[in-house]
């Protein structure tokens, strides 16, 4: 994988394109951006990941040059950036709201930035062309922006931001309005774009598949604040702490007490009257330490018996079936009252498959099928 | 039938208060000068049943839309009234557009106030601020002695009577005219397309001029209606502040009803006039159908 390869965050000796040091951003007494320092390389594709409001696009904004931190400094290839007018910023921003020219056609919208340039005419028109076949928009190039549909005008602010080709290429929600099949063919053109270019593209992304799917390094943000800065197979098998792990696709989250037992394997006690369970944990928690058990509900068997040797097994009876075509998704009530959910693909036709309302099933895992978190 | 009634009520206003004083003006218009009350003939007589109606129209000509073309008073006068208009106008759009800028860039909570300033002008009378200006412009107003207080000139300038001073006054007066449609485009810029066109490689300049511009164009072309059409007809500044040299058709109007009582030339020149605003009228109008159709 391309993660192999090309990790430059693990090399001392790199020297990042994009360096937040210390920056806090505040809005009269309001702090969107809290003390954070981030590194971003040359090339990567970097996605910024959070809930609404945690400061994605305010960072956006600091590095386009439209807002300045209130403390700290941000360096772009070495040099700190504040004060550096947006447009002389060798930076692209792909806005939220697409911000496109309302005046101008698509063809005028995508040639604005390159005629800013005083690029020959008909290398502009080269250039808008074959933007426009990228977003597929061939057919539109002489509407108004409020002559086309959303996604359309999403797909115009897109090819807009690209048009330049810049070193750095901040996009902000790309596809959120592109339906799936789109989505995912102008995912694999940044990335073919981003290969051929050398680009460093950071983007916002509300969508986690996306993020995975693209992404060098995702960073999961809360409250203006990083929690967790990784590669997407990283932060989904082994998040540092429950907000990621919970953030970041489906996850079955169990707190419990943890016992040391063997080397790095805990007991966890969890319920009254439910067995303990195991989990091997590399970071060390002390006896009786509160800890969280993070399961993703592809980990987890469901079988009608008991599975001989399994090591954590619990008991229950199923809720609901959620059907999800390939797979299925059973949500299963402990004595306890827990509900857990478990995923299974779909082999069977969904008449004759083995699980249905009501019957009592168990669950079960490995010691390293979850990942076990300090509380 | 409510629709009915709902379409009527414009038109009934429109009939009223346009075209009923337009056919009046219009009739008077094609008749002949007269001394007698009201002054001119012939009147419809129509007790004379059909013959009186037959001798009320052969008594009506053109005679007196040949005698505008053949007095090189009038052209004249149109002539420069059309130039007074056009360039005060510029320089309503001149001084308006900034201040409309600035209003609009200004902090919210500030906006109220400085709206009010703009508007408070129109709480005295039009003619007292009119007989002010005459008082700061003429040779011993505040204007002189401030600059001859200053040392920057010696004699006193003469600037009331002259057109510069109408000037002045169509500026000063219709000022909030320009300012208030400019303001209600700029407000509803997207501040974030300044920022895209900066970011694709404008400076704050150009991205005025290619961004801001062109979308504020609806409320500059509203405000420029606004002031060119009343500024045209202008009767009250030039014969105010303007004296006997400046040349405006309003004045003319005005003096061949009132000093000439020549109701029916008065006419003509009337009808000329408003002929002469049709055109940026109609035009108006479908700016404005424009904007709405942009905005759906
Ligand atoms: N100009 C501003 N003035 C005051 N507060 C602001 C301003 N811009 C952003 N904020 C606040 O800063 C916080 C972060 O905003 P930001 O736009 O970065 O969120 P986001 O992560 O992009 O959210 P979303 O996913 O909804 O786009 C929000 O709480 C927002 O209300
Ligand atoms: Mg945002």
């Amino acid at each position: 994988m391309q993660s192999t390869i090309f990790a430059p965050w693990e090399d001392p000796e790199a020297k990042p394109l994009i360096r937040f040091q210390n920056v806090t951003k505040r809005f009269g007494t309001f702090t969107a951006i809290d003390d954070l320092s981030l590194d971003i390389y040359e090339k990567e594709f970097f996605a910024l990941l959070g809930p609404s409001g945690c400061g994605k696009t305010t960072m956006m904004r600091m590095l386009g040059g439209f807002e300045n931190p209130t403390e700290g400094r941000i360096e772009l290839a070495g040099k700190d950036i504040s004060g550096v007018p947006p447009n002389k910023r060798a930076v692209n921003m792909m806005f939220q709201s697409y911000a496109l020219f309302p005046h101008l056609s698509v063809w005028d919208n995508i040639a604005f930035g390159l005629r800013r340039d005083g690029r020959p005419k008909d290398e502009v028109a080269a250039r808008v062309a074959e933007m426009l076949k990228l977003t597929r928009l061939e057919k539109f190039g002489r509407r108004k922006p409020h002559q086309i549909s959303g996604g359309q005008r999403q797909r115009v602010a897109l090819a807009r931001s690209l048009a330049k080709a810049p070193k750095l290429l901040l996009l902000d929600e790309p596809m959120g309005a592109l339906d799936k099949k789109l989505r995912q063919d102008t995912q694999f053109e940044l990335m073919d774009i981003q290969e051929k270019t050398g680009t460093t593209f950071v983007i916002v992304t509300h969508d986690q598949e996306e993020a995975m799917t693209v992404a060098s390094r995702v960073a999961v943000m809360d409250e203006g604040k990083l929690i967790q800065v990784a590669t997407p197979d990283r932060i989904y098998e082994s998040p540092e702490n429950v907000y990621v792990a919970d953030f970041i696709g489906d996850v079955n989250i169990i707190e419990g007490r943890a016992t040391l037992e063997g080397e790095e394997t805990y007991r966890i006690d969890w319920a009254e009257g439910e067995a303990p369970l195991r989990a091997t944990s590399s970071t060390r928690l002390d006896n009786g330490q509160s800890c969280f058990l993070a399961i993703r509900p592809e980990k987890v068997t469901i079988s009608p018996e008991r599975p001989e040797g399994a090591v954590n097994a619990v008991h229950g009876k199923v809720l609901d079936i959620a059907y999800l075509g390939n797979i299925s998704t059973y949500h299963v009530e402990l004595a306890s009252g827990t509900v857990i959910k478990a995923q299974a693909a779909n082999t069977r036709r969904i008449s004759r498959r083995s699980f249905t309302w009501e019957d009592p099933v168990w669950l079960s895992w490995t010691v390293t099928g979850g990942v076990l978190l300090a509380g | 039938m409510r629709r009915f009634l709902l379409i009527a009520v414009p038109y009934t206003w429109l009939l009223a208060l346009f075209l009923a004083p337009f056919v009046i003006v219009f009739k008077i218009s094609l008749s002949d000068i007269a001394l007698a009350i009201p002054p001119y003939t012939p009147t419809l007589d129509l007790g004379a049943g059909w013959e009186g109606i037959k001798t009320f129209f052969s008594g009506l000509d053109f005679e007196n839309f040949v005698w505008l073309t053949q007095d090189d008073l009038y052209w004249k006068a149109y002539l420069s009234s059309l130039k007074i208009a056009v360039i005060s106008t510029a320089f309503t759009l001149m001084i308006g557009y900034p201040i409309a800028y600035g209003l609009a860039r200004s902090p919210e909570e500030w906006r109220p106030t400085l709206m009010m300033l703009i508007i408070l002008p129109f709480w005295t009378s039009f003619l007292i601020r009119v007989y002010s200006w005459m008082g700061i412009l003429s040779q011993e107003g505040f204007l002189n002695q401030f600059l001859l207080w200053t040392g920057l000139i010696n004699e006193p300038l003469i600037i009331l009577n002259t057109s510069i001073a109408v000037y002045i006054g169509i500026v000063y007066t219709y000022l909030p005219f320009m300012i208030l449609p400019i303001y209600a485009t700029l407000d509803r810029l997207d501040e974030s397309l300044i920022e895209a066109a900066e970011d694709l490689g404008c400076s704050r300049l150009s991205a005025f001029w290619l961004i801001t511009v062109p979308l504020s164009k609806n409320g500059i072309a509203a405000g420029s209606f606004l002031v060119f059409i009343p500024a045209l007809g202008e009767f009250v500044i030039p014969s105010l502040l303007g004296g006997s040299r400046t040349l405006m058709i309003g004045k003319v109007l005005w003096e061949e009803f009132f000093s000439n009582r020549d109701w029916p030339v008065a006419g003509a020149v009337a009808i000329v006039l408003l002929l002469i605003l049709v055109i940026p009228i109609v035009l108006f109008q479908r700016n404005q159908q424009k904007q709405a159709e942009a905005e759906q």
